[in-house]
């Protein structure tokens, strides 16, 4: 049918280990980037981009992170949230420090220290592993909230306990604080997700993903190629606490505005590896999937009843929520316990087969 | 092509064990290269170009097969992270000519078309194919290879008789070779060690080695 790569043959290795190899792929990343930059912020008004797309756009981007320590290298972590929570008082107090640097620089450079903790938190990979390593991952999360809630330097000793982000400008367009607009965040989200999402596919598809992925799938064997494990997993555990971190300054600086230690707690842990779960182990485009999955569904769901002239209670629709997407995610991960990502692949496989079933 | 046999239990795989640095020995030494040493690290083999294949097929189950044998690759790759994250000049360049490399091992041993397949849906002998190549990727001075032929139909066997050959005729690579069909180990070996209950009770050539009382014992079994 339409997807299908008949006639389109590779004549180099280059062309054969691009991104997207198959042409359809390129002209449908090509429309949905252009829909993301130019058609998204023209249509959508404040409520989508603000509720429903930055937000989506900021877990994916967690997502991604965890993705790349759990699904590419196999090591179980519940630490997420207090990662994030690192990256967001991180560039809380970058910005204090350095008022007039570019805010986007320093949400890049937050993720660092978040990089910075989690490789302290990462040395015991070398020696536990699965779900004792999950717990060992626990022992940062209550540590790091611990931190955010008792050290008073992280959030300026303010009377709240909260950080309150303050107002800063690019090109007179303000970027974070109360006056900048859905718009513009939603723009300066979107680059700098698309950015680390493309280096993170480089990253996954070259020597470093590969040996990820070989500590994740024989660390013996990956031992003897010449992979040194303890190298590998902290390198990992860095990546993935980088991506979480910026992740955690972006939820507060461009979406949130304020946040407080119950922001980073251990349900933020949970809430980004069930997207992770269920959007696909090992799959970047599982980690949009899997954000989108848990993020927006239960939006549209609340607003179901509504539009379809039903009158039901607030604390009803609640319920019937959780009772649907609690149901979905059961039925998808018996379908597919490999994750959306993997429905997705196969899809297009047998697209691309198709009308035979092989 | 050095094979080492014994009845099970003799200690074969545990010597290959010792040679890769995953076990240390207690006593005895490690000669390797003129180098004696009294324990190797794994990563110490890998690095003095020690490639190893397993008993039961130990690949990278979630990865294709190009993937897998790019992994062998992984010494002889420099580029560090930056260019890794930006996937362009030094480390494509790299990619590329590690990519032309594997090509050659892939069409060596006839595994072309299974090249992005994962290597969880193929059939065991292609597993245990392309267990050669990932090792035959790291461009090995000494190959050691756990049974390569158990659990194989004849064809299969005598594919990989051939590749072994091959391997050990072109490349001139040393190839340690533990394997139970003695058919096979007596046609293929320059020589033959025969351990038994960690001992080595007899070297020599196939010839002598078959003849050799103390290994006719060990393998009936004599009453003491």
């Amino acid at each position: 049918m339409f997807y299908r790569e008949v006639g389109q043959f590779k004549t180099n290795y280059r062309a054969d280990q691009s991104i997207f190899p198959i042409r359809q792929d390129r002209i449908a990343i090509g429309a949905l980037l252009i829909a993301a930059f130019i058609v998204a912020p023209l249509i959508m008004n404040d409520f989508w981009l603000n509720s429903i797309m930055i937000p989506f756009l900021i877990f994916a981007l967690a997502a991604i992170g965890l993705n790349i320590l759990t699904g590419y290298c196999g090591q179980i972590s519940l630490g997420t949230g207090g990662f994030m929570g690192v990256g967001a008082y991180a560039c809380y107090k970058l910005t204090t420090i350095f008022p007039d640097t570019n805010i986007i620089l320093l949400i890049l450079i937050s993720g660092i220290f978040s990089a910075g903790i989690g490789v302290i938190f990462g040395i015991p990979s070398l020696r536990i592993k699965g779900f004792y390593l999950a717990v060992a991952t626990l022992a940062s999360q209550f540590f790091l909230e611990w931190a955010f809630g008792r050290i008073a330097w992280l959030y300026n000793y303010n009377d709240s306990g909260a950080i309150e982000v303050p107002t800063r400008k690019i090109l007179e367009f303000a970027v974070t604080g109360p006056t900048a607009s859905p718009v513009v965040r939603y723009l300066v989200v979107l680059s700098i997700v698309v950015f680390l999402t493309w280096i993170a596919s480089n990253l996954v598809r070259g020597r470093i993903g590969r040996m990820w992925m070989a500590v994740r799938d024989h660390d013996i064997a990956a031992e003897l190629m010449g992979v040194h494990l303890l190298r590998t997993k902290l390198m990992a555990f860095a990546v993935s606490s980088y991506y979480c971190g910026v992740a955690g300054a972006l939820m507060v600086f461009l979406w949130l505005g304020a946040a407080e230690v119950e922001s980073f707690d251990i349900n933020q842990s949970f809430l980004i590896l069930f997207m992770v779960v269920i959007g696909g182990l090992g799959s970047l485009v599982g980690a949009f999937i899997g954000a989108a999955f848990i993020w927006i569904l239960p939006i549209f769901l609340r607003a179901a009843p509504g539009v379809f002239g039903f009158e039901i209670g607030a604390a009803t629709v609640e319920h019937l929520n959780f009772i649907v997407v609690g149901a979905l995610i059961i039925i998808f991960l018996i379908a597919e316990p490999n994750g959306l990502a993997r429905l997705w692949q196969t899809a297009k496989q047998k697209l691309r087969v198709w009308p035979f079933p092989y | 092509m050095r094979a080492i046999i014994g009845p099970n239990g003799a200690g074969k795989t545990s010597m290959l064990n010792v040679i890769n640095g995953f076990y240390h020995p207690q006593t005895g030494k490690i000669t390797y290269k003129g180098k004696s040493r009294s324990a190797m690290s794994p990563n110490e083999a890998a690095n003095s170009g020690i490639a190893r294949t397993f008993q039961n097929v130990a690949l990278f189950h979630g990865m294709s097969t190009l993937d897998n044998i790019m992994v062998g690759r992984n010494l002889k790759m420099r580029r560090g992270f930056f260019w890794q994250a930006l996937y362009h000049g030094p480390a494509r360049t790299e990619e590329l000519e590690n990519r032309e490399f594997i090509e050659h091992i892939i069409t060596f041993l006839e595994i072309e078309a299974i090249r992005r397949t994962p290597v969880s849906r193929l059939p065991y002998g292609l597993q245990k194919r392309v267990e050669l190549g990932r090792a035959l990727a790291m461009q090995p001075d000494l190959l050691l290879l756990d049974e390569p032929m158990a659990g194989m139909n004849l064809e299969e066997k005598g594919d990989m008789s051939r590749y072994i050959l091959d391997v050990n005729e072109h490349f001139g690579t040393t190839i340690a070779l533990i394997e139970h069909d003695m058919g096979v180990v007596m046609d293929l070996s320059d020589r033959v060690v025969v351990l038994d209950y960690g001992h080595k009770i007899a070297d020599g050539t196939p010839g002598e080695v078959q003849k050799n009382q103390a290994v006719i014992d060990a393998y009936l079994g004599v009453a003491h």
